[in-house]
């Protein structure tokens, strides 16, 4: 088999432009940051922290979103690959969306033992209790006193003290506000959705309807019915997190760049 | 004329209606308002902080006036460019304005630089820099700026969502009929302080 040389031609160059588009896609690969999995409220990437001080951290972080719901997650990093502890703190909190949902209560410690450098990064909804001053003293009081004496799980744990400390310093207040905005919010959108979807389609199987005749229309109700009932039941995905010890998982919380670094 | 083919005329229209607005939703008939409206959003989230910025200086400008009150030059710089920067006029089309955008963006730049000089002076006064009052006005300084950067980077991702959509396809068949009235959006260039380090006089 011959291609003509025009068709061969205009073969290449769809192909250099597939490479070319390759190339793109490879180039923003690199230069996105690469995050550790949320594997759990303690994620070691740095190996610092032996495992009873991972266990200490996780039973205490457990008991506090138990106690307000609030989802603090301990990370230490191997590599800030090239970027501030800022921009690397709030990337990750937003991709591991630590913090439920509707309340954007969740903080990270990030610790970048290579880099000398720590970050407290605070969700949009707990910037009013772990302000970038509190963070910030929590950090120069806390944390850098040890770190600089090479105590890492020290310097963390009392990091996590103090942080712990502040959120439930006001729980009782906070849960007053937590209980004025129910979650409805995302699951009254929905039903409301679910509700218009329901109408046009009652509407539009009703114009079927009276334009057949009366048995069919009957017939075809069962068939209409289906779809929307059963598509409903599996969309729906709820924003809590999972509970003690076992999965954890971020609430969906999202941050806006909140919080305090220090360095050592 | 049958009875049916009647209702089935009658019928026709609304039919016809209801599933031509399902089709348009489906191919992107709402991604240019939609989008337009994150922009706008992460805007206001841009300002807001700016705002959060300029509230924060009276207080440390004072802070700073207790120990270093000789470094006039550096705090009247600090003064006058917040006064600037608040009283940059901001139309309510500044986004699709670039003249108005450049502005708001220039007065913004001077007072990030002038407040860069003032936290650099005061590392050279021990007991500004131990004084509880001011560590937590530079915190929240800092933390602020922080803010501004995500804020300006999440208006940034949101306005090339926009204008993309208003030049790609399909987009770009409603940006040229039902949405003729929208313009791409104003984003921020490259600010200065960003790439350069801020300078320290002595």
């Amino acid at each position: 088999m011959r291609a003509s040389p025009r068709l061969s031609h205009r073969v290449g160059l769809a192909s250099a432009a597939a490479v070319a588009l390759l190339a793109v896609l490879l180039t923003i690969a690199v230069a996105a940051l690469e995050f550790p999995a949320l594997s759990g409220r303690v994620v070691d990437e740095a190996g610092i922290l032996d495992p009873a001080a991972r266990a200490a951290l996780t039973d205490k972080l457990a008991a506090l979103e138990a106690k307000t719901t609030d989802q603090v997650v301990v990370v230490t990093l191997k590599s800030l690959q090239g970027t501030s502890i800022e921009d690397f703190g709030v990337q990750l909190g937003r991709r591991w969306q630590v913090g439920q949902k509707d309340k954007n209560n969740g903080a990270l410690l990030i610790v970048a033992p290579h880099e000398h450098k720590v970050r407290i990064e605070v969700g949009y909804g707990l910037e009013g209790t772990l302000t970038d001053a509190v963070s910030r003293l929590i950090i120069e009081n806390a944390i850098l006193p040890r770190f600089r004496a090479n105590d890492f799980a020290g310097g963390i744990s009392r990091g996590v003290d103090d942080i712990v400390s502040v959120l439930t310093g006001d729980a009782a207040e906070w849960q007053q506000r937590a209980a004025k905005r129910p979650e409805v919010t995302a699951h009254g959108n929905s039903a409301l959705v679910l509700l218009l979807v329901i109408i046009v389609f009652v509407l539009v199987f009703y114009m079927l309807a009276g334009s057949n005749s009366r048995g069919r229309g009957r017939a075809s109700r069962g068939g209409w019915w289906v779809g929307p009932s059963s598509g409903s039941g599996s969309s729906w995905s709820s924003g809590s997190s999972g509970g003690f010890g076992g999965g954890f998982s971020g609430g969906g919380g999202s941050f806006g760049g909140g919080g305090s670094s220090g360095s050592w | 004329m049958s009875p049916i083919s009647s209702a089935l005329r009658r019928l026709c229209l609304p039919v016809l209606l209801v599933c031509s607005g399902l089709l348009l939703a489906g191919c992107g008939v709402n991604n240019i308002p939609s989008y337009q409206e994150t922009a706008k959003a992460k805007w206001s989230d841009v300002l807001n902080q700016y705002q959060r910025r300029a509230d924060l200086i009276p207080n440390l400008v004072e802070t700073v006036k207790g120990y270093a009150a000789q470094e006039r030059q550096v705090l009247e710089e600090v003064t006058n460019a917040r006064a600037r920067a608040t009283q940059v006029q901001i139309p309510p089309d500044i986004v699709n304005n670039p003249e108005a955008f450049k502005r708001f963006q220039e007065a913004q730049q001077q007072l990030t630089g002038a407040l860069g000089r003032l936290l650099a002076i005061s590392e050279r006064y021990p007991d500004l820099k131990s004084n509880q009052n001011f560590l937590a006005l530079q915190s929240q300084l800092e933390g602020t700026e922080n803010r501004i950067a995500v804020a300006r980077r999440d208006y940034i991702d949101a306005v090339r969502q926009y204008n993309t959509e208003l030049r790609t396809f399909p987009g770009v068949i409603w940006a040229s009929t039902l949405y003729r009235s929208e313009k791409p959006m104003e984003t921020f260039t490259v600010a200065e302080d960003v790439t350069r380090p801020p300078q320290v006089k002595f």
